[in-house]
C-alpha cells in the first residue's frame, strides 16, 4: 500500500499559519489533484508530504503524513530518506545545469553513491523511457542537459524523479511553464504514471485537474473546501465555493 | 470603433528631433566617461611595459640582485620570484578552503547572529588596510619566533586574502538558483550531497574568479610583506627565514639612484603585472569554456 494519508497538518511560514488542519487521502495508482486559487496553500501542503517545506527558513509544520502506515512527521523519520521514497518535480524544469542528460536522469543514484556503475545505463534508459524522453535524446545523452527544449527538461526532470524508483510522485504545477504541446506531453504521461505510482498534482489549471486527476482537492485561506472524485468536484460539488471556483466565477 | 485618420495624432512630432539630439549628446558623454576611466589603466600598463621591458633578459629570471659595482644585465630577481611563489603559495593553501568553507557556512548554512558575526568580520577584513594585518602577525608571530619569515608573511597575507575569497564565493553561491538545490533535496540527496556536487560545481567558475581576485591581491601585496618577510638579498628556500618577494624588490629598488636598480625595478614590476594579466586571463577563459559546454 502506497496511498499517502494526511491527518490534521498544519504548517506556517513564520508566524503566518497557511495550512489550517488539513485532512486528505491520495490513493494508491491514481492521480490526486490539489486545486485553489493562488496563496491558498496547495502548493505548501504537497511540499509538506515529502518533508520540503521545512527547507524554506522559518517554515514549519506539524501533523501527521502517513505513508504506508509510517508518519513522515515522526521524531525519527529522515526527511532524506522520505524524499527519496516521495520523489517531486517542480513548477519549472531544473536540470543540473552541469551535468549530461544522462547524469541529470540517474543524478539521484549517482551522486547518493554506492551505485553498480553498469546498472547506470538501464536505470537511466528505464526512467527516460518511463518519461517518454528517451527517443528524444537516446543520441545524445552525453550533452547537457540545459540544452534541451523546455518541455524536454520537464520530462528529463520527471526522469530524474522516477529513477531513484519513489513510490509517490508529487508534482507541482508541473506543466504551467510549458507551452501547449509540451503540457499535452506532460499529461499524457501523468495518465501513464499513475499505473505504477501514487501522483499528487497542484495545478492552477482546472481544466487539466479534470482531465488528468481521479481525486480533486478543492482548497482555500489554507483550509479544504472540498475533497471528492474528481467527477464529483467538478459536476456536482457540494460546497458553493467549489462551484463558483470550478465554474471561474472568481479564482 | 476605429477613428477616422484624420483625427489621429501625427506620428512625426517636432519633439523627435532634439529627444533625438538629446540622446546622442547624453550617450557620448558616457562614453567620455568610460573612456576617461580606461585612461589610467593604459597609462600605467603602457609606463610599466616601456620602462620595465628593457629590464627583461634570462638574467633577469635566473640570476640573483646586482651588487652595487656590478655592470647593468648581469643581476636578476630569481630569489624574489621564489619568494613571492612560496609567500602567495602558502597563503591560497591558507586561505582559500578556509575562505570557501565560510562562504559555504554563510550562503547555505548560515543563519541567525552567527552568520551575521561571520559575514562583518568579512566586511571589516576586506576594508582593514593591509600594513595593519601586517603589522599585527610582526607583533605575535615574528615576535614569537624572533625572525622575520616566509610563513609569516603568508599568514598576513592569507588574512587579507580570505575575506576575498569568502565575500566573492558566497555572492556567487547565492546567484545558484535556488530551485536546483530543491530538486537536489527532493531527490533524497542530503544536504552536504547537494553543496557538494551540484551547489559547488554550478557555481564553479564564479568561484574561481573570486579565487584569483584574491590571488591578485596577494601577489601585489607589499605592506604586510615588508613587516613580515622583510625581504632578502640572497635566495631563500625555508620558510622560516627572511624571505624576498617581488614587491618589496619594486619597492626598495624604486628608492635607489642608481639607474641599474631602478631599471630592475620597473622589470619587477611588469613581472608581476603580466603574472596578474595572465592569471586573470587564463581564469576567464576557464570560466567561458565552462559557460560555453553548458550553454
Amino acid at each position: 500500500m502506497t496511498s499517502l494519508e494526511v491527518r490534521q497538518l498544519d504548517a506556517w511560514f513564520g508566524k503566518a499559519k497557511v495550512l489550517k488542519s488539513i485532512d486528505v487521502v491520495a490513493a494508491d495508482r491514481a492521480v490526486t489533484a490539489i486545486i485553489g486559487p493562488s496563496g491558498c496553500g496547495k502548493s505548501t501542503l504537497l511540499r509538506c508530504m515529502n518533508r520540503m517545506h521545512e527547507e524554506v527558513r522559518g517554515a514549519r509544520a506539524e501533523g501527521e503524513v502517513l505513508f504506508g502506515g509510517q508518519d513522515v512527521y515522526a521524531p525519527d523519520a529522515d526527511p532524506v530518506e522520505v524524499r527519496r521514497q516521495i520523489g517531486m518535480v517542480f513548477q519549472r524544469p531544473n536540470p543540473f545545469p552541469t551535468m549530461s542528460v544522462f547524469d541529470n536522469a540517474v543524478a539521484g543514484l549517482k551522486l547518493a553513491g554506492r551505485f553498480p556503475k553498469a546498472e547506470l545505463h538501464d536505470r537511466a534508459e528505464k526512467a527516460l523511457r518511463a518519461a517518454g524522453l528517451w527517443e528524444e535524446v537516446k543520441d545524445r545523452l552525453q550533452q547537457p542537459g540545459g540544452r534541451l527544449s523546455g518541455g524536454q527538461q520537464q520530462r528529463l526532470c520527471i526522469a530524474r524523479a522516477l529513477a531513484v524508483e519513489p513510490q509517490i510522485l508529487l508534482m507541482d504545477e508541473p506543466a504551467s511553464a510549458l507551452d501547449p504541446v509540451s503540457t499535452l506531453r506532460i499529461e499524457e504521461l501523468i495518465a501513464e504514471l499513475k499505473r505504477d505510482y501514487t501522483v499528487i498534482i497542484v495545478t492552477h489549471n482546472m481544466q487539466q485537474a479534470a482531465r488528468v486527476s481521479d481525486s480533486t482537492l478543492f482548497m482555500l485561506y489554507g483550509e479544504v473546501v472540498e475533497f471528492a472524485t474528481t467527477q464529483k468536484v467538478f459536476t456536482n460539488p457540494e460546497d458553493r465555493r467549489t462551484e463558483d471556483y470550478v465554474t471561474g466565477r472568481f479564482g | 470603433m476605429a477613428v477616422a485618420v484624420a483625427d489621429r495624432r501625427p506620428l512625426a512630432t517636432g519633439l523627435s528631433r532634439s529627444r533625438w539630439m538629446k540622446d546622442r549628446v547624453f550617450s557620448a558623454f558616457l562614453l567620455l566617461c568610460a573612456a576617461l576611466a580606461l585612461v589610467p589603466l593604459v597609462v600605467i600598463a603602457m609606463f610599466v611595459v616601456v620602462r620595465g621591458v628593457s629590464a627583461l633578459n634570462i638574467n633577469f629570471f635566473t640570476k640573483l640582485p646586482p651588487g652595487p659595482l656590478d655592470p647593468p644585465h648581469t643581476g636578476g630577481i630569481a630569489n624574489a620570484i621564489v619568494g613571492t611563489g612560496m609567500i602567495i603559495g602558502l597563503a591560497v593553501v591558507l586561505s582559500v578552503p578556509l575562505g570557501i568553507a565560510t562562504a559555504i557556512y554563510l550562503s547555505e548554512y548560515g543563519r541567525g547572529r552567527i552568520a551575521t558575526v561571520v559575514r562583518f568580520t568579512a566586511n571589516t577584513l576586506l576594508a582593514t588596510p593591509s600594513i595593519i594585518a601586517g603589522l599585527v602577525v610582526a607583533a605575535t608571530v615574528v615576535t614569537w619566533t624572533h625572525s622575520f619569515s616566509a610563513y609569516a608573511a603568508s599568514l598576513a597575507i592569507s588574512i587579507l586574502m580570505w575575506p576575498v575569497v569568502t565575500r566573492a564565493t558566497e555572492e556567487v553561491l547565492r546567484l545558484v538558483p535556488q530551485e536546483l538545490r530543491e530538486g537536489a533535496l527532493a531527490l533524497g540527496l542530503p544536504r552536504w550531497k547537494v553543496v557538494v556536487k551540484i551547489v559547488i560545481p554550478t557555481a564553479g567558475s564564479g568561484i574561481l574568479t573570486g579565487v584569483m581576485l584574491a590571488v591578485s591581491r596577494g601577489l601585489g601585496e607589499t605592506a604586510a610583506i615588508l613587516l613580515t618577510a622583510l625581504g632578502n638579498s640572497y635566495m631563500n628556500t625555508s620558510y622560516g627565514r627572511p624571505t624576498a618577494s617581488i614587491t618589496l624588490d619594486i619597492y626598495s629598488w624604486a628608492r635607489q639612484p642608481q639607474p641599474v636598480l631602478q631599471e630592475l625595478a620597473w622589470g619587477a614590476a611588469l613581472t608581476l603585472m603580466t603574472t596578474v594579466l595572465v592569471l586573470s586571463i587564463a581564469a576567464r577563459v576557464v570560466s567561458i569554456r565552462r559557460q560555453r559546454r553548458l550553454a
